[in-house]
């Protein structure tokens, strides 16, 4: 009797996500600090397990960033997702999948807004067809692309190459889940767990042979919080946060730290160098730091694909820890080499983080 | 140190795992009415020292609780007893301070 009760509640906290035909809203920031981190969202989904994922050159940024920086009024975000939504309905599809937690933030407040103010999206069609001649249809689904890979993860799991596990001694690797702040703090049943329960990451690592590990902190927010992070003078309210987080998850040792937004993997990564330059400290052992993954980079490695090709080169905080523990077959001279192996040159290396 | 511009600030959080509470624990075996203080704040809202020295017994206790140091808000007391007519549990807050003051003065 308990344990159907205990079934039901959980099945509100659960999420609908269908499994194919979708339309890939890419983000603006993502490919400049992850690179690698959609194309191979696109090549596991289509390549590897077979999905139809539409990606389009035509679509813009959401507009997200302006607006979480009081740059431009909702209205004008409203008419640059009313076109995102164009372009989804021209190309025949009605799930929309997108690569941005503020993205997904975005679409979703804006759906929900239009939900209660009818009026409000009538003026929004009115503004989209005199500035581009478009009409749009509303996504009949929503997903973020981390709902995709933890629908995916059991399939991932049944092709995986390594797992995260520590290959000398045969214990699940500790990871922290770090869950963007857009993805269900807003809006808790639009995320897979809610904001109480959320498990799309640990879902994964779990699949994956990893163990999650529970820290005071744990849903925290990374920092960035855009004009925290944008205006100079305000920066040390963005990386006192990441502080209280590493200080917070430091007892527990982790092996690295899985994340599914674009601003937490690039501040949690670079903010170690910061700390590490302004206190001394580093988190992880023999002066490395905690390396910082996004869900897509994880997924990669568990595949077996090439860590440069992951663009984990690209990291501030070495990588190569983890993959040594999980046992990744990966050449370290071949780190900075690009296309065609040109020598892409070697950054200046820190004075306190250790790196490679 | 490298300049970046912008610094860290240093965390609000207590750890409770830290926390050097021995003052507290000394304080409950004097007067162990201390324990039963719900934080309700009467006693800081009637101080008439409150209003000009920062002076508050509730914040003392969180204080003592918290292994923060207490010593400047208990020298800014006037001893008037008035926190002790208005507190709905009972506590000899008057004694209290002058117990906590005794014990400052030989941790």
């Amino acid at each position: 009797m308990i344990y159907k009760g205990k079934q039901k509640i959980w099945s509100d906290y659960q999420k609908e996500i269908p499994d194919d035909h979708w339309f890939y809203a890419r983000s603006c920031i993502r490919q400049n600090f992850f690179p690698a981190s959609e194309k191979y969202f696109l090549e596991i989904g289509r390549n590897v397990l077979g999905r139809d994922i539409c990606d389009t050159e035509h679509h813009t940024t959401c507009g997200g960033i302006a607006y979480h920086s009081d740059v431009i009024p909702q209205e004008t975000a409203m008419t640059i997702v009313a076109r995102q939504f164009a372009l989804m309905t021209e190309m025949g599809y009605r799930n929309l999948v997108a690569s941005c937690i503020t993205s997904f933030g975005n679409y979703t407040e804006i759906l929900e807004t239009w939900r209660e103010f009818p009026e409000l999206e009538a003026r929004i069609r009115e503004h989209l067809w005199k500035s581009c001649r478009r009409e749009f249809e509303k996504p009949e689904y929503l997903a973020h692309a981390s709902d995709l890979m933890y629908k995916w993860r059991n399939d991932i799991a049944e092709r995986a190459q390594y797992r995260l596990v520590n290959k000398d001694t045969g214990e699940p690797l500790d990871i922290v889940e770090h869950i963007g702040c857009h993805y269900s703090k807003m809006f808790p049943h639009k995320g897979v767990g809610g904001a109480e329960y959320p498990c799309v990451l640990s879902g994964m690592v779990e699949s994956w042979g990893g163990r999650i590990v529970d820290y005071p902190e744990r849903r925290h927010c990374c920092g960035f919080g855009f004009r925290q992070y944008l205006v100079k003078a305000n920066r040390g309210y963005s990386v006192s946060n990441t502080y209280k987080k590493f200080e917070s998850m430091e007892p527990f040792h982790p092996d690295g730290i899985i994340t599914n937004c674009p601003g937490c993997p690039y501040f949690l990564d670079r903010w170690q160098y910061v700390i590490a330059e302004q206190t001394g400290k580093t988190y992880g052992r023999d002066g490395f730091g905690i390396p910082v993954f996004t869900y897509e980079e994880l997924a990669g490695l568990v595949l077996g694909i090439n860590p440069w090709d992951l663009g984990l080169q690209l990291h501030q905080t070495a990588v190569e820890p983890l993959l040594d523990k999980m046992g990744v077959a990966y050449v370290p001279a071949d780190k900075y080499l690009g296309l065609n192996r040109e020598d892409l040159l070697r950054p200046e290396l820190p004075s306190v983080l250790k790196c490679f | 140190m490298k300049d970046f511009g912008f610094t860290l600030s240093p965390s609000s959080a207590v750890s409770l795992d830290k926390v050097d509470s021995r003052l507290w624990h000394k304080l409950l075996e004097t007067s162990p009415d201390a324990a039963v203080c719900i934080s309700c704040g009467s006693c800081s809202a009637s101080c008439p020292a409150a209003r000009w020295s920062g002076m508050s017994i509730r914040k003392v206790l969180l204080a003592l609780q918290r292994g923060q140091s207490v010593a400047p808000m208990l020298s800014c007391c006037m001893l008037c007893g008035k926190c002790t007519m208005v507190c709905p549990r009972g506590i000899n807050t008057r004694k209290l301070i002058l117990a906590l003051c005794r014990i400052c003065e030989k941790p």
